[in-house]
């Protein structure tokens, strides 16, 4: 026997409630491990942003078009590396139900702008020759079942008419949480096609040479546009992007609050198990600190015990939220990533450890501090 | 050879000199033990008798280190244990004492499988051969020698048939009997039982009296026993009574 064995016997000591408690973790857990795919869904895009990319939006709207012509002017801004362009197409492939991202891009310069992802050069090579041609996100690809090769019609809504597009890439995400959920086509398709977007374009995107000198050269930006028929509004691509999310509703809130709420009912019950152990146990703490047990390997024993209960029912969530994610995004595609990262794990067994010590640390004390004598008359 | 009259006399194992607890329960101080002086020599086996309430198990206690007097010496194998305190008293507990405790199976438990026996001797959720072995683990001994010192503890109590069995599988009297290998499987100076044969039946109890008798005889161990039981108590060397917190020697054999 070892101090093991003596935890593996005083957890078969109430079987069932251990069972159970070990339970309520593993579903609070579970609960953690989808909640932060829904959060890493909606928050990743901002980690993720480019620290040195900067997004010119129309000041009046972001659906306002900007002029073409202010590609050559914001090329001339001091601080400014790279520029590219952009136009929201929103298609719809069969069923609206099928929402996935859709631009319209200047072929020159927009790999350039993500380097985050990437593609072959003889499929790029090929997507630039074919004005119909297309590139795809790798998720969205396994999303439809499509391949290179594959002509794919789309249903405009800005742009009416059925429009169709040749696969001719597919493109990866340096990093297993990048959006691949996005289908680029050529900007010059769409212009051709339509007058009224001739000379106009979405939004441009802005490389800089520094991030530090991100609001200098925003402002700039601004200030050469100031006081024209197109007036800009210039930000990071971070804070662009959380700023959409925040149209949507305050997710991490929500996040927070129900996340909050499944945790502090676990150490309720957690501590409340541990407390009844404790207490059943009385007199065989009384035993043990009579045979020369210190009062502090009583402590960490009964802080073991609640740790590993803690620790098991949290393994068993986070290990069934990952199996969970790993079938495939239930949306179909709709959320931009469905992972359960490496640092929400962490973050997961973080919680995990300091609910199981929250539970067990009254108990353990009350263990530390009974004296011998009370406890053999607690019978 | 025990002596209440304070005598001066250092080699005694254990002594106690002007020995006072009292328990304070809100304004009200009670006097249990009054200026107590003891002397138990070395493979003495002594048995304190009394009322209720007359400070036996206090008094054990004491001895035991498991709880602190309000004045008075206790001196235990030349260490003055009153002035030990915290977790070097732990460990001292560990390696001089041996504790019997009172078998309690009076305390029905209404659990959803029907009534069960509590029992604060043993712990319920470890075997036999586990019980005993639980004060080894504060030792230094490896898993082997633990093994064989266990083994040996259990038969000298003749139970190395039962040494897997849990507590609940046992007779109350092989229960005891458990709960003596494990007072005296650290090889302890001294053991101090409370009421071991309480709630035992007499064949029983003769069986735990005979076997604290041989270990006094053939291992030189010594014994403070409390019992209320007259035909216990005759197993002893000397019989003392303990009312009103003071001793009254009131007989010796052998």
């Amino acid at each position: 026997m070892n101090s093991a064995s003596l935890l593996l016997a005083n957890f078969r000591r109430k079987r069932i409630r251990n069972i159970l408690t070990i339970c309520s973790f593993a579903v609070a857990l579970f609960l953690f491990g989808l909640l932060a795919v829904i959060h890493n869904a909606f928050y990743k895009g901002i980690d993720l942003a480019g620290v040195d990319r900067l997004i010119v939006l129309n000041r009046i709207s972001l659906i306002m078009p900007l002029p073409i012509s202010y590609a050559e002017r914001l090329k001339q801004i001091d601080g400014v590396k790279l520029v590219t362009y952009a136009f929201w197409f929103g298609g719809v492939y069969q069923t609206e139900s099928n929402f996935f991202p859709q631009y319209a891009i200047d072929v020159e310069t927009y790999k350039d702008m993500f380097p985050e992802f990437s593609i072959l050069p003889d499929q790029w090579k090929a997507f630039v020759e074919d004005r119909q041609g297309c590139v795809i996100g790798r998720k969205l690809a396994d999303r439809f079942h499509w391949k290179v090769g594959d002509r794919i019609p789309l249903k405009g809504t800005i742009f009416p008419g059925t429009w169709e597009f040749n696969v001719r890439g597919i493109f990866d995400g340096k990093d297993s949480s990048s959006d691949t959920s996005q289908f680029w086509m050529q900007y010059k398709y769409l212009e051709e096609n339509y007058t009224w977007l001739k000379g106009n374009v979405g939004w441009y995107y802005v490389r800089i040479n520094d991030p530090d000198h991100a609001a200098a050269v925003s402002k700039a930006i601004d200030n050469e546009f100031g006081n024209s028929s197109y007036e800009t509004t210039t930000q990071t691509e971070r804070s662009y992007i959380a700023g959409f999310i925040k149209q949507i509703g305050n997710i991490k809130l929500i996040i927070l609050v129900i996340g909050g709420v499944v945790f502090f009912t676990l150490l309720l019950i957690t501590g409340s198990n541990m407390a009844m152990s404790v207490r059943e146990r009385t007199s065989d703490i009384g035993i043990m600190k009579t045979l020369g047990f210190s009062d502090a390997r009583i402590l960490l024993m009964v802080l073991a015990e609640s740790l590993i209960i803690a620790l098991i029912g949290g393994g068993i969530g986070l290990g069934l939220a990952k199996l969970f994610t790993l079938q495939g995004d239930p949306t179909g595609g709709l959320l931009a990533s469905f992972e359960l990262d490496r640092k929400s794990i962490g973050l997961g067994f973080a919680s995990v450890i300091l609910i199981g010590l929250a539970a067990g640390i009254i108990p353990a004390i009350q263990s530390m501090r009974l004296k011998i004598v009370d406890a053999l008359r607690r019978v | 050879m025990v002596r209440v009259n304070g005598d001066s006399k250092t080699d005694s194992l254990i002594q106690l000199r002007n020995l006072c607890k009292t328990y304070t329960r809100g304004n009200e101080s009670i006097e249990v033990l009054t200026n107590l002086n003891l002397d138990i020599d070395r493979g003495d086996f002594v048995a304190f008798m009394g009322p209720s309430g007359s400070g036996k198990t206090t008094l054990l206690n004491l001895i035991g280190g498991l709880d602190l007097p309000t004045s008075g010496s206790i001196i235990v194998d030349n260490d003055e244990i009153t002035r030990i305190s915290g977790n070097k008293l732990t460990d001292w507990r560990a390696r001089h004492v041996g504790f019997i405790f009172q078998l309690y199976n009076l305390i029905p438990v209404l659990t959803h499988v029907g009534f069960i026996f509590q029992l604060y001797n043993l712990i319920p959720v470890l075997t036999a051969f586990q019980n005993v072995e639980l004060p080894l683990l504060l030792t230094r001994l490896t898993k082997v020698q633990r093994r064989d010192h266990v083994e040996a503890a259990l038969s000298i109590v003749g139970l190395q048939d039962r040494m897997h069995h849990f507590p609940r599988q046992l007779s109350g009297g092989q229960e005891q009997r458990t709960a003596i290998a494990r007072a005296i499987v650290s090889d302890p100076a001294f053991l101090l039982c409370d009421e071991p044969t309480g709630d035992l039946d007499r064949t029983s109890a003769n069986e735990i009296l005979e076997l604290l008798s041989r270990l006094v005889k053939e291992f030189n161990k010594t014994i403070l026993m409390v019992t209320h039981d007259p035909v216990a108590a005759n197993h002893a060397h000397t019989i003392l009574h303990l009312e009103k917190g003071v001793l009254i020697e009131s007989a010796k054999r052998g």
